[in-house]
């Protein structure tokens, strides 16, 4: 039992640097990918977190974005493809006292771990996954993803992809995720703020990061980079705001129409008619993760933020309700227990 | 013989001295033959014969009723010897339907006892087993057999009669009645099957009372109804001294467990994904939360082990449990805890295949598998329980190897093992050996892939202990710094390590017992579940004065370092396996002997006789 476990951690966490995250490994991602800025807002987060740094474990699978445990100066598990979730459930089983960050991509998390993601989501188990979306297969060189629009033209796709994409907040949302969030890897302190508020929140959350792979997909999230597009599109949530965007000089509003979202000129609503965004609401939390242009604005920040049972707590209660109720388990009694008998 | 026999008041009955009987109850699978077995075995074991069963049902949950793939049965041998299988033929059947009759009549001895429920052979159910007419008619049935037809069912309404139940649910009673005619026969105690009933059924008064007096009702027909002159009674086995209790495989491998987590005082992490025939360790070990076991039930079988290596790496004792279609998606996530150099114990209940295969038949056809079943080399420690009872000691050995070497290692028991039962003299517990775990927290001269030398097992560190922040993973890494390296020499290297780490266990090994001569004509060389049938077969043999031994590997992998010289001592070497001829390859590759396969692969423990006869055969005297 760890002190952490014991409840007996008495030392106050040290005041750590980025550099204090920052592992002796040389990175290997391509110059230029979007991966360095994650990586560099992470690191620059960890101190805020006041975690102590041997509590800390970075899970990943396989894939360009699961390299990413060998950069971190803490404790690091890169393991098998899309299997990640299942691996920091099983951890947090053994080990609920550790923070845990699953990091994943979207071929690692949405196809082949597909499974396991909506499985650590429903259970909500309490780990944070960040999940690189640069909507392509870069390790692989090239194929498209899950993430991939319709039609995209890639090696393994020389006419167009055949199959529709899954959009990753919806899924989670649809898998009854209490977390979950989008950020832009180009946007560093808005990244910084999301992983914070992801990485504090209890059970699972759930962050994609739309993240450039300049090699097989430049400027996919072009949408959300370029200043003026950016300006135009870009939805900023914020708990108890209205959902306004666009140029100061020309705001757009959201407003239901019925079931339907609509998109209005701010000026021309009344502001009791404003959509007002509200993190514990997740039926307006669905509405917004199907949002995209060209008609509806892109949502950035917390979509969704509740409370639900955690299911390692609920482990660990049922363990210790049997503990305190019977005593600790006791192999000699356990084998004379029941039907016996004696032979002299 | 009359169904109705009128009862003869007082009448003497001769009892009968036997050593052994096999007896096997067979019924459509909504007629409680596995309840009615299981009762008759725990009778048997009170009355201090040593035994052993054979669970055998068919794999759908509510097959319709009266067909022949949805006959049910149990068998058990019991006996005032030493009984090492279930037997191969039987002495007694009781079948409680046509189906029953049709699917195993062919397993009974000409001149055994055949009991039959007359009521159950009506147009409906002769026509679902294929009957044309009622084979009760036939005379050459009654010849060929000590046949006793009896109402089993209307004799049952009738002793309930006065009971407020339903006609359905006093007619459900009929497998009591059986057992308490059976119990009259061998003459076993009624006794502990009472008390099981009135455990059983402590919600239900009624039901219990039903129960309890259609099973003092078979008994009292045996007694009185004049179609039974005589009944059997078996003096007790010379058995060890001490405490006994009825173990299932399964059972003894989740207690194994339940000792290992207490004994190394972690958290033990079982990941399982439902399947037949292995569940049943995974709601075992779902009822002793006490023990600090935290069972998941997984989305997959994938989830399942690789939950398990996250928990070996949080510094808990992961385990998975499947059976052999489970155990192959499972072998990417073995592969990483290979590499990784994480402990992790992996339970195969072997069972037919390829494929789904036959979900309730045991095999022992996993074996390459379990050895060779990954990509690359990706070596672990393969082990093998011989008999329901050893598969306690099996687990608890598995987690001690497991943890030491920092190494996974495989259990290969099987459907046989799983569900079948054994008298079993209950261990002391604090003479299991320690189980040592060393959780490194000295940071001076840490590296995550330095090796104790005699293990060659790197360190275990619990995330939490500061200094040690280290990252591992599946890609090659550079022995003793564990960092990524793509180096041609390093790589050969970590593949002899691996190799090499697991040779070591051989240190684990006792002096392999030899039952029978040290050199000779025949050795036969068994694992698993065929220790039974093997055992009886060769001692059979040699009571017959044969120059015949056995060994019985419990490590395949590695194998005994004493075995190479064992095997060159006999001019000849049998190796019977339930599969078409795995153990047999290894011993021709690894040790250059002319070992021969005995291979039987019916879903089916081997038949003693059958291996007897393949001894003699090798002897050159058949």
């Amino acid at each position: 039992m760890s002190a952490t476990e014991a409840g007996a951690a008495a030392a106050p966490t040290p005041k750590y640097t980025k550099k204090d995250f920052e592992s002796d490994q040389d990175v290997r991602w391509c110059p230029g990918c979007g991966d360095y800025a994650i990586l560099s807002a992470i690191q620059k987060s960890m101190p805020d977190l006041g975690i102590p740094k041997e509590d800390i474990v970075f899970v990943s699978g396989i894939g360009c974005s699961s390299r990413f445990p060998y950069y971190m100066n803490t404790y690091g598990f890169h393991t098998i493809h899309g299997r990640a979730p299942a691996i920091a459930t099983g951890l947090k089983v053994a080990r609920p006292d550790l923070k845990v960050f699953v990091v994943t991509g979207d071929g690692d998390g949405l196809s082949i771990g597909g499974n396991h993601m909506l499985h650590v989501l429903r259970r909500n188990v309490n780990v944070t996954i960040l999940l690189f979306n640069n909507r392509i297969y870069g390790l692989t060189k090239g194929q498209y993803s899950p993430t991939s629009e319709l039609g995209k033209v890639t090696k393994s796709t020389p006419l167009g992809s055949a199959d529709r994409p899954v959009n990753p907040l919806a899924f989670a949302l649809g898998c009854g995720a209490t977390f979950v969030g989008r950020t832009v890897d180009r946007d560093v302190k808005h990244m910084e703020e999301m992983i914070k508020r992801a990485s504090a929140h209890h059970g699972t959350a759930f962050l994609e990061i739309l993240q450039n792979c300049n090699i097989y997909n430049h400027l996919t999230w072009n949408v959300v980079y370029d200043k003026e597009s950016k300006a135009a599109h870009e939805l900023r949530l914020e708990h108890g705001k209205p959902l306004l965007f666009g140029p100061v000089d020309d705001r757009h509003a959201l407003v239901m129409e019925g079931a339907q979202p609509k998109v209005v000129r701010a000026k021309d609503v009344p502001e009791s008619a404003l959509w007002v965004h509200d993190e514990t609401k997740v039926n307006a939390a669905k509405l917004l993760a199907d949002l995209w242009t060209p008609d509806y604005p892109i949502p950035t920040g917390v979509l969704t933020a509740i409370e639900a049972p955690v299911y390692e707590d609920i482990v660990l209660e049922q363990e210790q309700r049997a503990i305190s109720e019977r005593g600790p388990g006791d192999i000699a009694k356990l084998l004379t227990s029941g039907d016996t008998w004696k032979i002299d | 013989m009359s169904e109705s026999a009128p009862p003869v008041a007082g009448g003497l009955k001769t009892r009968r001295d036997i050593e052994r009987a096999v007896v096997r109850f067979a019924g459509d699978s909504g007629d409680g033959m596995q309840i009615t077995g299981e009762q008759f075995t725990i009778e048997s074991a009170v009355a201090g014969s040593d035994l052993a069963t054979l669970p055998n049902f068919p794999a759908e949950i509510r097959a319709p009723v009266g067909t022949l793939f949805g006959v049910s049965s149990f068998q058990l041998q019991f006996g005032s010897q030493r009984v090492y299988t279930p037997g191969d033929r039987l002495d007694m059947l009781v079948a409680m339907n046509p189906a029953a009759l049709k699917v195993h009549l062919s397993d009974l001895k000409p001149g055994g006892l055949l009991l039959v429920n007359t009521e159950a052979f009506e147009p409906g159910n002769l026509k679902k087993a294929g009957y044309p007419s009622d084979p009760l008619d036939e005379p050459a049935l009654a010849e060929r057999y000590r046949l006793h037809k009896v109402d089993m069912t209307g004799l049952t309404m009738r002793a309930l009669a006065d009971l407020p139940l339903s006609a359905k649910d006093k007619e459900r009673c009929k497998n009591f009645f059986a057992l308490g005619l059976v119990s009259w026969i061998y003459t076993r105690p009624l006794e502990p099957t009472l008390e099981s009933i009135q455990k059983k059924f402590a919600k239900s008064q009624v039901i219990a009372d039903a129960n309890t007096r259609a099973l003092k009702a078979g008994h009292a027909f045996g007694e009185t109804a004049e179609i039974f002159t005589e009944s059997y009674a078996i003096e007790p086995a010379e058995m060890a001294p001490g405490l006994y209790r009825a173990m299932t495989g399964n059972r003894a491998l989740a207690w194994g467990l339940l000792a290992a987590a207490q004994r190394s005082n972690v958290p033990l992490v079982y990941g399982a994904y439902p399947i037949t025939p292995a569940s049943s360790i995974l709601e075992e070990l779902a009822m002793h939360k006490r023990f600090r076991i935290r069972t998941i039930q997984a989305e997959d079988e994938i989830a399942a082990v690789t939950a398990a290596i996250g928990a070996s790496f949080g510094g808990a004792i992961g385990v998975t449990g499947s059976s052999g279609p489970g155990i192959a998606l499972k072998g990417e996530g073995i592969g990483l805890a290979v590499t990784a150099e994480l402990p992790l114990v992996i339970f195969d209940i072997q069972r037919g295949g390829p494929s789904t295969g036959l979900p309730t038949k045991t095999e022992q056809a996993d074996l390459m598998q379990a050895m060779y079943g990954r990509n690359s080399e990706s070596p672990v420690v393969v082990i093998a329980p011989a008999t329901p009872g050893d598969c306690f000691y099996i687990a608890y050995e598995a987690v001690r190897i497991a943890a030491k070497y920092m190494v996974p290692v495989m259990v290969l028991s099987d459907g046989f093992l799983a569900n079948g039962s054994e008298p079993w003299l209950i261990p002391d517990a604090a003479t299991l050996p320690p189980i040592e775990l060393h959780f490194r927290t000295e940071k001076e001269g840490f590296f995550p892939y330095l090796r104790d030398p005699a293990t060659l097992a790197r360190p275990w560190v619990r995330p939490g202990t500061p200094g040690l922040e280290h990252r591992i993973g599946g890609l090659e890494k550079q022995d003793v710094t564990g960092n990524i390296s793509y180096e041609p020499e390093n790589h050969d290297h970590m593949v002899r390590t691996r190799a090499e780490k697991v040779r070591r266990v051989a240190q684990e090994i006792p002096p392999t017992t030899i039952n029978g001569p040290v050199a000779g004509e025949v050795l036969v060389v068994g694992w698993g579940s065929t220790y039974g049938s093997i055992t009886a077969a060769v001692e059979r043999a040699q009571a017959d004065g044969k120059s015949v031994a056995s060994i019985h590997l419990r490590h395949l992998n590695p194998l005994p370092p004493d075995l190479g010289h064992i095997l060159r001592e006999y001019r000849r070497v049998l190796v019977p396996e339930i599969n078409s001829g795995q153990l047999v390859r290894v011993l021709r590759a690894e040790y250059l002997v002319d070992a021969v396969g005995f291979n039987r692969v019916r879903g089916l423990p081997l038949a003693s006789d059958d291996i007897h006869d393949a001894i003699s055969q090798l002897l050159g005297d058949h």
